[in-house]
């Protein structure tokens, strides 16, 4: 049976584990859903042409999409490294 | 440079193009050699439905990745790209922010709490019959619009690229991806999504080398000339997004839907352990982005090179611009080879949602609700092909029965019904102590039918296939409305009915999906046989055969 300390252990993981994926689906959403909400109600920015060829609409969409891979990474870096030591120190 | 270089009638697209067939028999041969291979290692359920959790977070990062790039986002968002420009983009970031959610909120637990399917992990705590019940519904409705979407897509697809009567080539597809599925399993199941993926990735990326060679290797080149041909509102948000709810209501559809795909969830399974599953998220979605940043520039590649009004002269929905684009920059030869990898991505993406469907089947409805867990290995084993064999042939009927129909709807649908069935009821079996039998089949349950109905009421079904004046509801998709209503039902029935033992139970949970399953003592000969996930991943509800 795990002791009483190694489950408060376990409960304050868990809860990090949660908050960190909070945190970072929020960020998603964020992202995705300002871009959109640019794409629904600011057309002409969005249209604008940085350089010739290169409108804020497709940077931001191409931006989107390299930061949902990249938040991705964040948490696989957290829980390769912080995430994954506490739990082994549990498992002990 | 000029649109009209590749006149609509100038095209071999449609005519029986011996590099096509050359390349498309190639594929079905090696994949028929890999699911013999696969055949003799599949011995039990735990090999036929999780390729015994051997599958390397690489191999799964790219398996993941061939589920998702179906057909439909090869030359669909190729083709609207190459029709509307920009909005297009607006497609394929909504298509690709589903995959940070799976990954923080679904992979590691899923995988840590459950066997074959996501029911598994619902019902990890609470009654078996009626959660299994409820959830097998939800997976099954997802799986068979999925499927009538591609087999219907198939066929006209592959009328348009071989000049195969429609029937003929459902049929194909059908058995073809029959065989993989009975013999070969999850094992084959997941090579044929590697092998794909690969032929994708890499047939994409020539293309699209070879229309940035003409821009001097700058996009920025490639849609400055686009802006020129075709004015600039083709850099800007165009048509596509004219009621902003809607969007929000596809997203929001799009994004959570992910989560509740049997057939991508399913595949965590596949991994020997959470680091395994989050890693293979972490590489599917790196190849997914790339994928469709790469499927941007082949939309305004047709756009110049092929030109808007040859592309819709072949098909009105723009869905050849791809195909067309490798015949201009590559000639006949390039033509087959991009034609022969769209079919094999058609039975790649077929073959995952039918292996999903039957382990619905026989591991929740057969195994776990009407034999209540007692069946032996080889009777599982039976189910579990017969049951593979039944949805194959269903699939091929269904996709005969619904010829000529628009089904482009059924995707958007089987994105809501997972959104509201699925998603909401998996993350709350996960998070919260209080979640109960009931509120996890009302749950459940009200998910699918709203979404069903709702979508039933929308202006897709109404205007565009009844022919009706209007609709009574507004939105074409409704997950704005089904996902919280499902998220709201759950929890308040959850509150109005308590289940002491579900809550008790949560601990229990909570060290599981955190920790993994706790190595159970198995005797030494049937730990040898069988493989490492199958002595780890034995849920508590179902004891171990062994």
């Amino acid at each position: 049976m795990p002791t009483k300390s190694q489950e408060d252990a376990l409960e304050a993981l868990a809860a990090s584990r949660w908050r960190v994926a909070a945190v970072l689906t929020g960020a998603t959403l964020v992202a995705y859903f300002g871009f959109i909400l640019l794409v629904a109600f600011n057309k002409p920015l969005m249209g604008k042409q940085l350089t010739p060829g290169l409108s804020v609409g497709i940077l931001l969409g191409a931006i989107v999409i390299v930061t949902a891979w990249a938040l991705t990474g964040i948490y696989m870096i957290w829980a390769n490294g912080k995430y994954d030591r506490a739990l082994s120190q549990l498992r002990r | 440079m000029n649109p009209t270089t590749t006149p609509g009638t100038g095209t071999q697209l449609g005519q029986p193009n011996s590099t096509a067939i050359l390349f498309f028999l190639l594929f079905v041969g090696v994949t028929l050699g890999i699911t013999y291979w696969a055949a003799r290692k599949t011995k039990t359920t735990s090999e036929f439905f999780a390729a015994g959790g051997g599958v390397s977070a690489l191999q799964n990062g790219f398996a993941l990745a061939g589920d998702y790039m179906s057909a439909a986002s090869f030359l669909g968002i190729a083709g609207l790209v190459a029709m509307s420009g920009f909005d297009g983009l607006i497609y394929s970031v909504g298509w690709l922010v589903g995959w940070p959610v799976v990954t923080f909120l679904i992979a590691e637990p899923l995988r840590n709490l459950g066997k074959y399917t996501f029911a598994d992990v619902v019902a990890y705590r609470l009654k078996q019959t009626p959660v299994r019940l409820a959830a097998a519904l939800g997976t099954l409705t997802v799986v068979s619009f999925y499927l009538i979407a591609q087999m219907v897509g198939a066929g006209n697809l592959i009328h348009l690229l071989f000049g195969l009567s429609y029937e003929a080539a459902v049929v194909i597809v059908g058995a073809v991806m029959i065989l993989y599925v009975l013999f070969g399993g999850m094992i084959a199941t997941t090579w044929v999504q590697i092998v794909k993926a690969v032929l994708l990735l890499a047939g994409a990326s020539a293309l699209a080398g070879a229309v940035l060679y003409k821009f001097g290797f700058n996009p920025l080149a490639l849609f400055n000339e686009a802006a020129t041909q075709y004015g600039a509102q083709t850099l800007a948000p165009g048509a596509l997004v004219s009621n902003p709810v809607e969007t929000i209501s596809l997203g929001l559809a799009l994004m959570f839907g992910t989560a509740g795909l049997p057939h991508i969830l399913m595949r965590f399974y596949t991994v020997p352990n959470a680091k395994a599953a989050r890693s293979s998220v972490f590489y599917a979605t790196g190849l997914i982005g790339y994928f469709y940043l790469v499927t941007f520039i082949l939309g305004f590649g047709a756009s110049v090179l092929v030109g808007r009004q040859a592309i819709t002269s072949v098909d009105k929905g723009g869905n050849m611009a791809a195909p067309m684009l490798a015949e201009v920059v590559g000639g006949t030869g390039f033509l087959g080879f991009i034609s022969a990898v769209a079919f094999a991505t058609i039975l790649a993406v077929v073959a995952g949602l039918t292996l999903s469907g039957a382990a619905a089947l026989s591991h929740d409805l057969w195994s776990s609700v009407v034999r209540k867990g007692e069946a032996p290995e080889h009777e599982q084993l039976k189910v579990a092909r017969l049951a593979s064999l039944f949805l194959g042939v269903l699939a091929v009927v269904l996709g005969v029965a619904f010829k000529g129909q628009n089904v482009a709807f059924m995707v958007g649908l089987a994105f809501a019904i997972a959104a509201s069935a699925n998603f909401p009821a998996l993350l709350l079996s996960m998070a919260w102590k209080k979640f109960t039998t009931y509120g996890a089949v009302a749950s459940m349950l009200t998910g699918s039918f709203s979404a069903v109905l709702l979508i039933f009421l929308s202006p897709t079904v109404q205007v565009d296939l009844l022919k009706n004046a209007s609709a009574m509801f507004p939105l074409k998709n409704p997950g704005i409305i089904t996902m919280p209503l499902a998220f709201v039902v759950g929890v308040l029935v959850s509150l109005l009915f308590p289940e002491r033992e579900s809550s008790e139970r949560f601990a229990e949970v909570k060290h599981r999906m955190h920790m993994g399953a706790v190595q159970a003592p198995v005797p030494a000969a049937a730990a040898a046989k069988s493989s490492a996930s199958e002595s780890s991943a034995t849920p508590t509800p179902t004891p171990s055969k062994a």
